[in-house]
C-alpha cells in the first residue's frame, strides 16, 4: 500500500472539510470493499477519512413511518437490532446473508450504499422500499440515487449520514449467492407498502434495476404464482464464468418467487 | 503419565500445541538479520515474445539491490528446471522436453511465467521497483485448451515441438482390446472433461534465501515437500553448486496436496540471488500470484470405450486422453497423465484387455502437475463413470455390474493387463461395507421424499483402487523416472534412552510427528512422549525424497521399522554381553531385553546408557553409541481402494446441488493412528468434492488471462458447503509393506469425483441425462435440464 | 501516528504508519507471527483476530483503526481464559483434530471463540455458517466443526475450582 494520510474526524462537518480540503482523500467506512482496492492498487488515495468516531452515525431509529439507520451501522447490527427486526425484519435477514461473519462485524450500510457493487445486497433493498438516502447536504430517492456501475448521484465530497427506510407492510429478499465470493450472483427484493408493490433485482446487471412486470403482476395478486410465469429477457444482463446472462434470467424469477414467499412469511 | 502408545491407538497430535497457539515456524513468519525483499516480475500476456528489458527507471528506485533477468541467467551459465522423469512415445523417442528456464529467456508462455526478479531493502521498494520495470513485449496469439493446441493451425510453444506435442504415449496391448471390441456385445462411450484445478494449500509459497561468504554456503528456506529433492535438483543441474555447499529447509509447511513437491523457479533465483547481495532475501507469494504460478492440476480431455459381452463381463476398455501440460514441463508433469494414469484404469476389475493412449500436449497455461491424487483421480474418474453408462444403457443395476466384474478376495495377487499387479484387497467388502453405512436399502424412501419437495435425489458409487507408496524404484526407472524412490530414517537412541527420529519424508499436516512416534513406541517400547520426529532440513536429515504420493507412512514408515530393527539387533547385542548370555538367548518385548526363561532382564534406557557409557560394554565386537539407520526402497507400489457413496438433492429450479450424504469405506491397510486416518479421508474427500462441484479453473480462450483466479472466482469448498461424512476402514493387509500399511493420503481425493458425479448423473437419469461434466455448477446443471428432451417429472 | 489499545490484554502504545495493515503490524513489528495472511482479497479468513470481541479479518483493518480498541490474537487467546496452558477452544481442537496442517487454525479458533461466544450452545448448522469466511484446504472441516462444538461447550461450562 502507498502511504496515506489518517483522519478520525468527530463530526459530520469536520468529515466533509477534511475531504473537500484535502485532495485525494476518500471516506473510510468498514473498509470490506475499500481496503482490498487499495491492497490491490486500484485505488491510491493521499488520505483517508475515517467515520468511525462519529457517533451519531451508528445510530438506528425510528422516525415517524420510517426506520433509520445511519450510514456506520454494521451488517451485524442490523442483524442483531431488535428494532430493525420488529420494523423490517426483510433486513435482518438480508444482512445476515452478507458476506462472513467477520465482513458483517465491520461492513456498513453507508459503505455499501455509497459503493453501489453491481452484486451487493442492500441497492436492492433501498430500491424495493423506496429508501431515501440522506446525505450531508439533501436526501436523494432511491430511484435517482444508483446510475450505473458503481456509480451514484453522489457529488464528490457529498457524506451519506444514513438511510431512511419507509416502513412496508411487508418485504422480502432472496439471494442466489456465488458460492465463491457470496455476493448475489441473483438477489431480488420485493416490498409491499399499501397496494403498491416494487420489485428490485441486483447482480444481475450493471447496476440495481426494478421489474415493472412483476410489480404489476404482484399488485394484482401478492403471491409467488403470480410472477412464475413472468420470464425476463437475458439481454443486457451480467454473463461471467459462474453465471451466464440466460440463467441469471431465469434466476430472477426464481429468486423473485422466493422473495414474495418470505414476505408472505413475514422474514 | 508418560507411556507405550502404539500402532492402532489414537493419540492426540504432539504438533499441535504450536499451532494452536501461535508458535508455528512457517517460511514467511521467519525473518533474518538485514533481511532483503524480493519481488518477480510476471508476464501478463499468455504468449509474447520478450524484445527487450530496461532496467534503468528501476534500477534507480529508492532502495534497489538487484534486478535479475533471463539474460543474466544466461550469463551465469545456468540450467533450466529439469523434469525428473523422461517418458517415451509410441514411436519410441523420448518425449520432447523444451528447456524451462528459471527467467524468461526471449518468449513467455504462460501469464505469470516469469521474467525478472527485483530486490530491495523492503517489500513495498521492491513493489514500486517492479512497477517500474519496462519491459517490452510483442504479443502472439496464445492456446489455453488441448483439442485446440494439437490442430494444425494452432500458436506453437515451441518452434521444435510440432503440434505442441510433448509425447504421444501408450499403454496397453492394442490388438488384444480391438479383439475384445469384435466379441463385445454392448459397448459404452463416454466423452469427458477433467477440470483443470488449483491445489490452493492455504499457505501461499515463500522462500527466504541467504549466502555466507565466509563459508561459502547458501541455505534456502522454502515451502516443500522435499527439501533434498530441492537440493539435488536445484544445486546439481540449476545453479550447477557443490551439494554440500547448500543446505535447504522446509520448516512448518501450511498444506501442500503436491503444489509444494516441485523444485520451483523461484527456488533457485532466490538463492542464485542471495550470493549477488549478499543479503538474506525473502519473497512470499501473493495469493493472486500463486493462482497464476502454483503448479496446476488435472485438465484432461478423454474419450473412452468399454466393451462388454451380454452378461455384462467387461471384455475390453480403451481410452483415450489429451492431458494439458501447460506452458513447460515441470518437474513430475508428463508422468502424471502417463504412468500414473494409464495403470489405474484397470480398477478393481478383472477387464482382460485394457489400451490407453496419452496425448501430452503444451499450452499456454501454468505448468501443469501432480495435484493430490496425481493421475489416479482421473482415471478413477473415466473409468467409473463408464461404469454406470454402461449400466444405465445396458440396463443391469450398477451394483451388479460391479460385483460382476470385480475381482474376488481370494484373486490376489492379481496381474493386471496395465503393468501393475495388485498384492492384496477386497473390493466386494468394502462395496458390501458402505452400502450398509450408506443405508443405501433406504435411499428409495428418501428418493420419495426428495420428489415430494420438488427434488431430484441421486445416490452414486465409486469402487475404486488406487496406487501409492511412491515408488519402486527399479520399476518407476522402467517407466523414465529419473531418480530413486526410496525413504530414509534413523533413530537416533540417546544415552537416557529417548529417541530422536530423522526422516526424509515431510510433515505438512498429515500428523507425522504423532504417527511415526507412535511406530518408535511401539517398536522399541519407549514413551510416546519420549520420541522426537525432525524432518524437513537437510543439514539434520540424511536424505530422503519427501512426501507425496501417499508415500510417508508406507515408504518412509517402513524405513523407520527398519532402523528401529536394527536397533533392537544391537541392543541386543549390548544386553547379552551386560546380562551375560548368549545374543540369540535375548529377548526383546515392550522396552525389556531379557534372558529367555530367567528374570534377567535390562531396561532400554540402561541399554542406551551402556551403548554411551561404556564401561561395561563389548567394545571389541561393538561400537559405542546406539544410533542406527536404514533406506528402504518398496518391492510394489501399495493398492488402498474402497468404495464411496454419495448422495446427492438436486433443486431443478435453480440447479444447486447439495451433497446430502457420504461414506466412504476404505482398504488402507493396517491403521497406525484412526484419527488421523479419518482426518486425511475427510480432507481428501472434500477435495474431490470440491473438483466434483465446486472448482473450476478456467482460462479465457483468445487472451490466455485466469479467469478464475482468486477466491472470488475459484470456488474453494467451504463448511457451509458439506454435510457430514461417514468414514471407516475395512482393510485387508499389505504383503509387502513392513507393517501392511498401504497409505491413505490420496484415497479421499481419487474416490470421491466418481462417487458425486456418479450421484449428480443418478438424480438427472429420469430425464436421460448419462453424463455432467465437473464441476457439476448449478448454471450448468440447470442447462442440463433444459436441454433435457423429456419433461420435468418434478413438476 | 500515535495509538493506543490493549493488546492480548495489555496496553500498548505505538508509532505507526497509517498505511499499515493490522495483520502487517502483527507480523512484521510485533512478531506475532501466529496470524496468518492465506489470501489479498479478504476472504480466507486465516487473518482473523479478535476486535473488541468481534472476528474480524485483520488483512482488512488499518492499524489506525486499532486506536482505543482491544486485539486478541492467537498468542493471547489461552492469558484471557485464566488457564496457563490452552484457551478451552485451543483444546477441543487438540482433542478433535481440528487442525492438520495449522495453516487456518489460528483464523479458525479466533472465529469459533467469537462464535461460541455469542452462541454458547451452537448446532452443526450454525456452526457451518459460522465458518463461510474461513477456509481449510486440509480437514474437510468435519473435525473442525466437531471441535466447536465442543469447545463451545466447554468455553461456557463453569470452570472447575472458581
Ligand atoms: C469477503 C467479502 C465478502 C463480501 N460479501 C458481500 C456480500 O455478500 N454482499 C454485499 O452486499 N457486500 C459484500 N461485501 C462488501 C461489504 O458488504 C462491504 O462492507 C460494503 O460493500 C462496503 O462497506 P464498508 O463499510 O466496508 O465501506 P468501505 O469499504 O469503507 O467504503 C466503500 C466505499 O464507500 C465510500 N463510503 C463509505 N462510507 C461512505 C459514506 N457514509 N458516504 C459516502 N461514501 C462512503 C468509501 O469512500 C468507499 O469508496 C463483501 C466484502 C468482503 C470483503
Ligand atoms: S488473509 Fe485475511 S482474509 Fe485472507
Ligand atoms: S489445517 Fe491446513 S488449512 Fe486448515
Amino acid at each position: 500500500m502507498k502511504s496515506f494520510a489518517f483522519h478520525s474526524p468527530e463530526t459530520v462537518p469536520d468529515a466533509f472539510a477534511l475531504l473537500n480540503d484535502v485532495s485525494e482523500s476518500k471516506l473510510l467506512a468498514g473498509g470490506m470493499t475499500l481496503l482490498p482496492t487499495i491492497k490491490q492498487r486500484l485505488a491510491e488515495p493521499a488520505a483517508l477519512i475515517d467515520l468511525a468516531k462519529i457517533p451519531q452515525l451508528s445510530e438506528i431509529a425510528v422516525d415517524e413511518d420510517a426506520l433509520v439507520i445511519g450510514a456506520m451501522v454494521r451488517h451485524v447490527d442490523v442483524v442483531t437490532s431488535a428494532l430493525v427486526r420488529s420494523k423490517v425484519p426483510m433486513l435482518v435477514h438480508l444482512a445476515s446473508g452478507i458476506g462472513d461473519p467477520a465482513v458483517r462485524n465491520r461492513g456498513t450500510i453507508g459503505g455499501s450504499v455509497a459503493n453501489n457493487d453491481p452484486s451487493a445486497d442492500y441497492p436492492a433493498a433501498v430500491l424495493a422500499l423506496d429508501a431515501i438516502i440522506v446525505t450531508d447536504r439533501r436526501e436523494i430517492p432511491a430511484s435517482t440515487f444508483f446510475t450505473g456501475l458503481f456509480e451514484t448521484s453522489l457529488e464528490p465530497s457529498e457524506i451519506i449520514t444514513s438511510i431512511r427506510f419507509p416502513i412496508p407492510s411487508t418485504a422480502g429478499y432472496a439471494k442466489f449467492k456465488s458460492p465463491a465470493s457470496r455476493y448475489a450472483v441473483v438477489g431480488v427484493c420485493v416490498a409491499k407498502a399499501g397496494g403498491s408493490v416494487r420489485v428490485a433485482v441486483t447482480g444481475s446487471g450493471p447496476c440495481v434495476f426494478r421489474v415493472p412486470e412483476m410489480e404489476t403482476a404482484l399488485e394484482t395478486s401478492f403471491e409467488p404464482a403470480a410472477i412464475a410465469s413472468i420470464k425476463i429477457g437475458a439481454a443486457g444482463l451480467n454473463s461471467d464464468i459462474h453465471a451466464d446472462a440466460e440463467y441469471r434470467a431465469h434466476l430472477i424469477t426464481v429468486m423473485a418467487k422466493k422473495a414474495v414467499a418470505a414476505a408472505i412469511q413475514g422474514l | 503419565m508418560s507411556s507405550i502408545i502404539g500402532i492402532g491407538k489414537a493419540p492426540r497430535r504432539k504438533e499441535d500445541f504450536r499451532f494452536l497457539t501461535g508458535r508455528g515456524s512457517y517460511v514467511a513468519d521467519m525473518k533474518r538479520p538485514d533481511m532483503t525483499f524480493g519481488v518477480f516480475v510476471r508476464s501478463p500476456h499468455a504468449h509474447a515474445i520478450v524484445r527487450g528489458i530496461d532496467k534503468t527507471h528501476a534500477l534507480a528506485s529508492p532502495g534497489v539491490q538487484a534486478i535479475l533477468t533471463g539474460k543474466d541467467v544466461a550469463a551465469d551459465g545456468l540450467g533450466s528446471l529439469p523434469c525428473g522423469w523422461g517418458i517415451h512415445g509410441t514411436d519410441g523417442l523420448p518425449m520432447k522436453e523444451p528447456p524451462f528456464p528459471m527467467l524468461a529467456q526471449g518468449k513467455v508462455r504462460f501469464v505469470g511465467d516469469m521474467v525478472a526478479f527485483v530486490v530491495a531493502d523492503t517489500l513495498k521498494e521492491a513493489r514500486a521497483a517492479a512497477e517500474l520495470l519496462a519491459v517490452d513485449y510483442e504479443v502472439l496469439p496464445a492456446v489455453v485448451g488441448v483439442l485446440e493446441a494439437v490442430r494444425a493451425d494452432a500458436p506453437l510453444l515451441f518452434d521444435d515441438v510440432p503440434n505442441n506435442l510433448c509425447c504421444d504415449w501408450e499403454l496397453g496391448d492394442k490388438a488384444a482390446v480391438a479383439a475384445g471390441f469384435r466379441k463385445a456385445a454392448h459397448v459404452a462411450r463416454l466423452s469427458l472433461v477433467n477440470n483443470r484445478l488449483i491445489g490452493n494449500p492455504m499457505e501461499p509459497r515463500a522462500a527466504i534465501a541467504e549466502y555466507d561468504r565466509g563459508r561459502d554456503h547458501y541455505t534456502l528456506w522454502t515451502t516443500s515437500q522435499f527439501p533434498h529433492v530441492v537440493r539435488f535438483l536445484m544445486a546439481a543441474l540449476v545453479l550447477k553448486l557443490p551439494e554440500q555447499k547448500v543446505r535447504v529447509v522446509a520448516p512448518d509447511v501450511g498444506g501442500g496436496f503436491g503444489v509444494k513437491q516441485f523444485h520451483y523457479g523461484e527456488e533457485a533465483v532466490i538463492t542464485w540471488a542471495a550470493k549477488k547481495v549478499e543479503r538474506p532475501i525473502k519473497w512470499v507469494a501473493d495469493r493472486s500470484e500463486g493462482f497464476v504460478s502454483d503448479r496446476h492440476g488435472r485438465d484432461h480431455v478423454t474419450e473412452a470405450e468399454l466393451a462388454l459381452d451380454e452378461n455384462g463381463k467387461f471384455l475390453a476398455f480403451k481410452v483415450k486422453t489429451l492431458a494439458n501440460m501447460g506452458g513447460y514441463l515441470s518437474t513430475f508433469g508428463p508422468n502424471i497423465p502417463t504412468n500414473l494414469y494409464g495403470p489405474l484404469l484397470s480398477g478393481v476389475y478383472t477387464t482382460p484387455a485394457i489400451y490407453c493412449n496419452v496425448k501430452v500436449v503444451f499450452t499456454n497455461t501454468v505448468p501443469v502437475d501432480a495435484y493430490r491424487g496425481a493421475g489416479r483421480p482421473e482415471a478413477t474418474f473415466v473409468l467409473e463413470r463408464i461404469v454406470d453408462v454402461a449400466a444405465a444403457e445396458m440396463k443391469i443395476d450398477r451394483i451388479e455390474l460391479r460385483r460382476r466384474n470385480m475381482i474376488a478376495r481370494d484373486a490376489y495377487p492379481y496381474q493386471t493387463p496395465v503393468l501393475v499387479e495388485y498384492d492384496s484387497g477386497d473390493p466386494l467388502g468394502c462395496l458390501e461395507g458402505a452400502l450398509t453405512a450408506a443405508d443405501a436399502a433406504g435411499f428409495g424412501a428418501r428418493k420419495i421424499a426428495s420428489e415430494r419437495a420438488g427434488r431430484f435425489r441421486g445416490l452414486g458409487f465409486s469402487t475404486y483402487v488406487e496406487a501409492c507408496g511412491l515408488a519402486p524404484s527399479r520399476f518407476a526407472g522402467r517407466l523414465g523416472a529419473r531418480g530413486g524412490l526410496y525413504e530414509s530414517a534413523t533413530v537416533r537412541v540417546h544415552p537416557t534412552g529417548q529417541v530422536t527420529v530423522l526422516i526424509g519424508t515431510h510433515n505438512h499436516g498429515q500428523g507425522h510427528e504423532t504417527t511415526f512416534a507412535q511406530i518408535v513406541s511401539d517398536k522399541l517400547g519407549v514413551p510416546f512422549d519420549s520420541v522426537d520426529i525432525v524432518f524437513g532440513d537437510t543439514d539434520r536429515v540424511q536424505f530422503g525424497m519427501g512426501t507425496y504420493g501417499s508415500r510417508s507412512l508406507v515408504v518412509g514408515g517402513a524405513a523407520l521399522s527398519k532402523a528401529s530393527d536394527k536397533v533392537i539387533v544391537k541392543g541386543k547385542k549390548i544386553a547379552a554381553h551386560l546380562l551375560e548370555a548368549g545374543e540369540h538367548d535375548i529377548q526383546f518385548e515392550t522396552g525389556v531385553f531379557s534372558v529367555a526363561g530367567t528374570d534377567r532382564r535390562k531396561s532400554f534406557a540402561e541399554i542406551a546408557g551402556a551403548a554411551y557409557v561404556p564401561h561395561d560394554y563389548p567394545l571389541e565386537i561393538l561400537e559405542p553409541g546406539l544410533e542406527e539407520q536404514a533406506y528402504y526402497d518398496p518391492v510394489n507400489f501399495t493398492y488402498p481402494g474402497g468404495c464411496h457413496i454419495a448422495e446427492v438433492e438436486i433443486d431443478p429450479e435453480t440447479g444447486i446441488v447439495t451433497l446430502e450424504k457420504y461414506t466412504a469405506v476404505d482398504d488402507v491397510g493396517t491403521v497406525i493412528n484412526p484419527m488421523i486416518v479419518a482426518g486425511q479421508l475427510h480432507g481428501g474427500i472434500v477435495q474431490g468434492v470440491g473438483q466434483a462441484l465446486f472448482e473450476n479453473a478456467v482460462y479465457d480462450e483468445v487472451s490466455g488471462q485466469l479467469l478464475s483466479g482468486s477466491f472470488m472466482d475459484y470456488c474453494m469448498p467451504r463448511a457451509d458447503h458439506l454435510p457430514n461424512m461417514t468414514v471407516e476402514t475395512h482393510s485387508t493387509f499389505c504383503t509387502h509393506t513392513p507393517m501392511g500399511v498401504k497409505g491413505c493420503g490420496e484415497v479421499g481425493t481419487i474416490g470421491s469425483p466418481a462417487a458425486v458425479i456418479n450421484a449428480v448423473v443418478d438424480a438427472l437419469s429420469h430425464l436421460g441425462v448419462h453424463h455432467v461434466d465437473m464441476p457439476a455448477t448449478p448454471n450448468r446443471i440447470w442447462r442440463i435440464i433444459q436441454n433435457a428432451a423429456i419433461p420435468q417429472a418434478a413438476e | 501516528m500515535i495509538i493506543n489499545f490493549t493488546l492480548n490484554g495489555r496496553p500498548r502504545k505505538m508509532d505507526v504508519e497509517p498505511a499499515t495493515l493490522v495483520s502487517e503490524l502483527l507480523r512484521e513489528t510485533l512478531n506475532l507471527t501466529g496470524t496468518h495472511v492465506g489470501c489479498d482479497t479478504s476472504q480466507c479468513g486465516a487473518c482473523t483476530v479478535l476486535f473488541n470481541g468481534d472476528a474480524v479479518k485483520s488483512c482488512t483493518l488499518l492499524a489506525p483503526s486499532l486506536d482505543g480498541a482491544a486485539l486478541t490474537t492467537i498468542e493471547g487467546l489461552s492469558a484471557t481464559s485464566g488457564s496457563n496452558r490452552l484457551h478451552p477452544m485451543q483444546e477441543a481442537f487438540h482433542e478433535n483434530h481440528g487442525l492438520q496442517c495449522g495453516f487456518c487454525t489460528p483464523g479458525m479458533v479466533m472465529t469459533a471463540v467469537a462464535l461460541a461466544t455469542r452462541n454458547p450452545v451452537p448446532t452443526e448448522a450454525e456452526i457451518r455458517h459460522g465458518l463461510e469466511g474461513n477456509l481449510c484446504r486440509c480437514t474437510g472441516y468435519q473435525n473442525i466443526v466437531a471441535s466447536i462444538m465442543a469447545g463451545a461447550v466447554a468455553m461456557n461450562a463453569p470452570a472447575i475450582g472458581e
